[in-house]
Formats: structure tokens, sequence, C-alpha cells
């Protein structure tokens, strides 16, 4: 409802207020996870929880960082997490441009069973189809290794619906005029095409990091070691330690080594976030 | 799209627009198409890897089907699954939408609560179940403090009690997805057309009315997109059930998706888990489906 349309007059004001107020505790609550693991993270590992005493130590630490991350690899659990996510963005880009190029652009045979066929995989999700394809991992030789997490999505037919929807976008004129100047396909699509469809291409991107930078069912199955072991998988891995039990400063403290740096970027670039994730609302 | 340039091409039949796509149709044939007709194809077949005489696959025709029909495991999974997806679904839905009319104001310090509600969005699912399980824990648990101060004296370890365990992955999935179909519904409140509220006001509708014969109705078409990416969504959410209760205690937090993991990793039984992959399937192809004929229809009488 329109912000401008509210009640007037004392009772209309004072009820506002209240909604408001009721909104600000609503919203603390449910931020209360997250604000209890920053503070329970930094609470001194000699003092375990007990009951009504699970917020602030008696004094600030860092310690429970340190122990977590010499506990496990969180470094190389990075490492992984970064590669793979580039892996599959880098990929993901040529891939969507190119085909939503083409089903922008061009006129051609079989068009809409084509695109019909790629858009399968929005309604048959990846993930619903991990028992087979670990077996394609198998087969290709690539178990345990950083590929076969990203191999799987190195096609997207999300992206390559929004792309598609972008191209349409870019006025026809535009194209016109490019064509009759002789420019080639690829120049039509650097020049064209890409400068007014960006701001959807990084919506996608970045969707495509969050995603990827939070699976972990897939990369639970294909890998197998550290070495190409992402930090979800790691994080789950280190909770199952014997020696980590109920210490739950030491679990806060991995846990947000692993959800701090994309939770950084995400509060820098908030509205750009929120957009994106809007913009998987294109239909 | 019948712009002239098009026309001319037409003519002569080309190959670039199928270079194109290759890429793509290289990855979905490999990993979408391939693996459905895999699954299809040996879910008519017995293979378990860890017992020798089953190793190699022996046609069964439907049996691996007719076994799991009779198999009472099978339908509390199945139960178990119709909770977690029509219980999750709409409840993130109702709440994100309530969140996104409490949200919807142009007030300095509103921000704060958007970026609350939204915030666990962004969270890996697996960290927001590590902080969840300190929420469930016995005795001391933020959750259970909570219930205690109220006066609740219940049974207080929700991961291992069987009643509570389902509950127990479905708040946090609820608390996880409210957020994300919150910013779509602040969308489409944004979008909604202001002079239709003014004509409501001057004929005397109180907020009230406004909210039932104007918001909902217009924000329909939002809702239908929602539940298409929610119900689709909670189907594959089981990241939280690894974490927090394992699929137990007895197979009471176990969803279909899991249940597929487990037979197909843990049991290593290849039939079974081709077969349960194809109910998996249908079931996503049922809901997308739906979804579809549903929103094609709302497009003829819309006056949205």
């Amino acid at each position: 409802m329109p912000d401008a349309i509210s009640p007037r007059g004392l009772w209309g004001r004072l009820g506002r207020w209240l909604v408001l107020l009721f909104t600000f505790l609503l919203a603390l609550s449910w931020a209360i996870p997250l604000i209890w693991a920053i503070i329970a993270s930094t609470r001194p590992a000699s003092e375990p929880l007990g009951r009504g005493d699970v917020w602030f130590g008696s004094y600030l630490t860092l310690e429970n960082y340190i122990r977590a991350w010499s506990l496990a690899p969180f470094d190389l659990y990075y490492v992984n997490t970064i590669v793979i996510v580039s892996m599959i963005l880098g990929v993901q880009l040529i891939t969507v441009t190119l085909a939503g190029f083409a089903f922008a652009h061009y006129r051609f045979m079989g068009k809409q069973l084509l695109l019909f066929f790629i858009l399968l995989q929005l309604m048959i999700p990846t993930t619903a189809l991990l028992a087979p394809n670990f077996s394609t991992i198998r087969v290709l030789g690539l178990f345990d290794t950083r590929m076969a997490i990203a191999i799987p999505y190195f096609g997207s037919a999300f992206g390559t619906f929004l792309m598609r929807q972008a191209f349409l976008g870019v006025p026809r004129d535009l194209v016109d005029a490019g064509t009759i100047d002789g420019c080639k396909w690829w120049q039509l699509l650097w020049h064209i095409y890409l400068p007014p469809s960006t701001p959807v291409m990084i919506a996608f991107g970045l969707s495509s990091v969050i995603w990827h930078w939070n699976e972990f069912l897939w990369p639970l199955v294909v890998t197998n070691s550290d070495k190409s072991r992402p930090l979800t998988a790691g994080l789950v891995r280190f909770t199952q330690l014997g020696e980590i039990g109920a210490q739950w400063s030491l679990l806060t403290a991995a846990t947000l080594i692993v959800i701090a740096p994309l939770f950084i970027v995400f509060l820098i670039f908030q509205r750009r976030f929120i957009q994106s994730f809007l913009h998987s609302g294109l239909k | 799209m019948s712009a002239p340039p098009q026309q001319q091409r037409k003519r002569r039949p080309q190959l670039l627009p199928y270079l194109l796509i290759l890429p793509t149709g290289v990855f979905v044939i490999l990993f979408t198409a391939w693996p459905t007709l895999l699954s299809l194809y040996q879910s008519l077949f017995r293979q378990r890897l860890n017992i020798a005489k089953f190793r190699e696959p022996t046609f069964i025709g439907l049996d691996n089907y007719t076994n799991l029909f009779v198999d009472p495991r099978f339908w509390q999974v199945m139960r178990n699954t119709t909770i977690y997806v029509l219980v999750t679904a709409p409840v993130s839905i109702i709440l994100g939408l309530f969140f996104a009319l409490l949200a919807n104001r142009a007030l300095r310090g509103i921000g704060f609560a958007r970026l609350a509600f939204f915030h666990p969005t962004i969270l890996p699912m697996v960290s927001a179940a590590t902080i969840w399980m300190f929420f469930f824990t016995p005795d001391y648990g933020l959750f259970n403090t909570f219930l205690v101060n109220l006066g609740y004296t219940g049974p207080q370890n929700w991961a291992g009690n069987p009643h509570l365990a389902l509950p127990a992955v479905m708040i946090v999935a609820i608390w996880k997805n409210a957020g994300y179909y919150m910013i779509f519904y602040l969308a489409g409140l944004q979008n909604l057309p202001v002079d239709v509220y003014e004509a409501a006001v001057l004929d005397g509708a109180n907020w009230w009315q406004m909210l039932w014969r104007i918001t909902f109705p217009l924000l329909r078409r939002t809702t239908l997109f929602i539940s298409t990416i929610a119900f689709i969504g909670a189907f594959q959410m089981v990241d939280q059930i690894f974490v927090l209760t394992g699929g137990g205690p007895s197979r009471a937090s176990t969803v279909l998706l899991f249940y597929l993991w487990q037979e197909r990793f843990e049991n290593q039984n290849i039939g079974k888990a081709a077969t349960l992959t194809v109910i998996l399937v249908i079931f996503l192809l049922i809901f997308t489906v739906t979804n579809f004929i549903l929103s094609e229809r709302k497009e003829d009488n819309a006056y949205a």
C-alpha cells in the first residue's frame, strides 16, 4: 500500500508509531541468531555457556577465530570456494551471453524448441539430479576436484533467459544501424547489445556467486579431501570434529569465518545485491 | 521480432545461432537431460554397490517402484516431505508479505528492518543451521530459555525429539527464506497505482478494506511467481538437515531429497536412488506445470 495513504489524526499517528515499534522489535528478533553468533564468538573459551549466560564473557577475545583456523584449513577452503565460484561465473558469463544473443537476435529453425529444451534446467534443478550426475563425474574422472563442483553449472538456463530478455529490450533501430554499418556479429554483440545489458549481467553474476558460495550438498557429494572442499562442506566437517563438541564460541567463530567475506561485501553493496535478487523475479 | 534485417538472414540457413547455443546446450544435455534419462533407465534395475551379488545391474521392471510403495519408511518420508513443503513455503510467503507491508515506508531507519529481514538469504544454509543448532540446544539454548520464560516446560531437545525435529528444520528454512520473498513483495508494493488508493479513500474505504480489496488482488501475480520458486525451492532445501538432525531421530526429519542422498551415498543403492530421483523430478514438474497453467489463466482476466 502506498505510504501516502495512511491513517491521519491522533489515533492514526499513535497507531503508526506502534506499528513502527513493532516492526523494529520484530526485525531485531529476526537478527538475533547472527547477533548472538557474533557476540558468542568473542567469548573466552574458558567460560562455557550456561543457562541464562549465553552472551558476552568477562572480556572480548579473538582466540576462538585463531583456534578454529588452526583446527581446519579454512584458508584452503577459501581458495577452493573462490576458485569454484570464479570458474562458474567466468564460464557462465560467456555461455549465457552467446546463447542469449542467439535467441534474441536470430531467427532459425527449432528456436522455440531449443529454448524450451534449455529451460528444462529450470524445471529439473541440478540439485535433484545429484545421483546420476555423480556417476557422470566419476566417468569423466573428475571426482574430488574443484572442476567437479563447477562443471554442472557451466550452462545456465536462468542466465540464458535473463540475457535474452535484456537483449530483446535493446532498441531495434540501434541493431539495424549496426547491421547497415557492416558490423560483424561479435561487434553487434559487444558494442550494441552488451552495453545496455550490463546491469542484468551484474545482477545475474551476483546471484550466481551467492548461490554457489553457499552451496553445500553437491560439493559434499563430489569431494573427498581438503584439496577440493569448499567452505560450506569444510564447516560441516568442522562441526563434526570430535574435539569440538559443544564449544559454542569455537563453532560460532568458524561459522563467522565462513559467512564474513560475502556478508561484508553484501553490507557494502546492499542495494545492488537486493536489485540482483529482484532480477531473478523478471518473468 | 520481425524486423527487416532478420528476413534477409532467413533466406540462407545458417549455422551461427546453433554454434552460439552449443556450449549451453552441451552442458544442459550432459547435466540435465542425460541424468534424467539415466535415472529413468536405472530405476528399472536392481543394483547395489555394497553387496557383492547385486553389484551388476539386473533388470527387474517396476519392482523398485512397487517395493517403495509398500515400504512404510517411504511413506513416512513422503509424509515428512509433504508437511515440510506445504508448511515452509506458504508460511515463508505469508511472512514475506507481512514483512513487506511493515517495511514499505519511506522512513529513515526502515533500511535496518529490511536488512534484518533479508540478511538470512545471503548466509549459507549450513552456517545458519550451525547457529540455530545452539537455539535448539537443550537446557541453556536460547529458544528453550525463551519458551521457559513464557512458562513452557515441555520437551526441550528439539533436534533429538521425534515430534520436534521436523519443526526445527522447518523453522530454520522459514527464517532463511521469508526475507527473500519480502523483496519481491516490496517491489510489487512499490509498483501499485497510487490513484486507485486515492479513489478508495474518497469512497471512504478504510485501511483494512484497501488491504483486502486492492492490495492483495493486485499482488496476485507477484504471489504466483514467489510460489513457484518457494515450492520448488522447498523440495531442494535439505542442507540444514545435515547439520541439525541428520534426518533423525528415526527418520522423523528425513525428506525426499535427503532420503535420496542416503540411499545413493550411504546405502550405495543405485536402483532405489534412481527411482527416488524419478519421483522427485515428477513432483517438481507437477509444481512447475501447475504454476505455469495458473499464471497463464490469470493473464486472461488480469486487470493488473
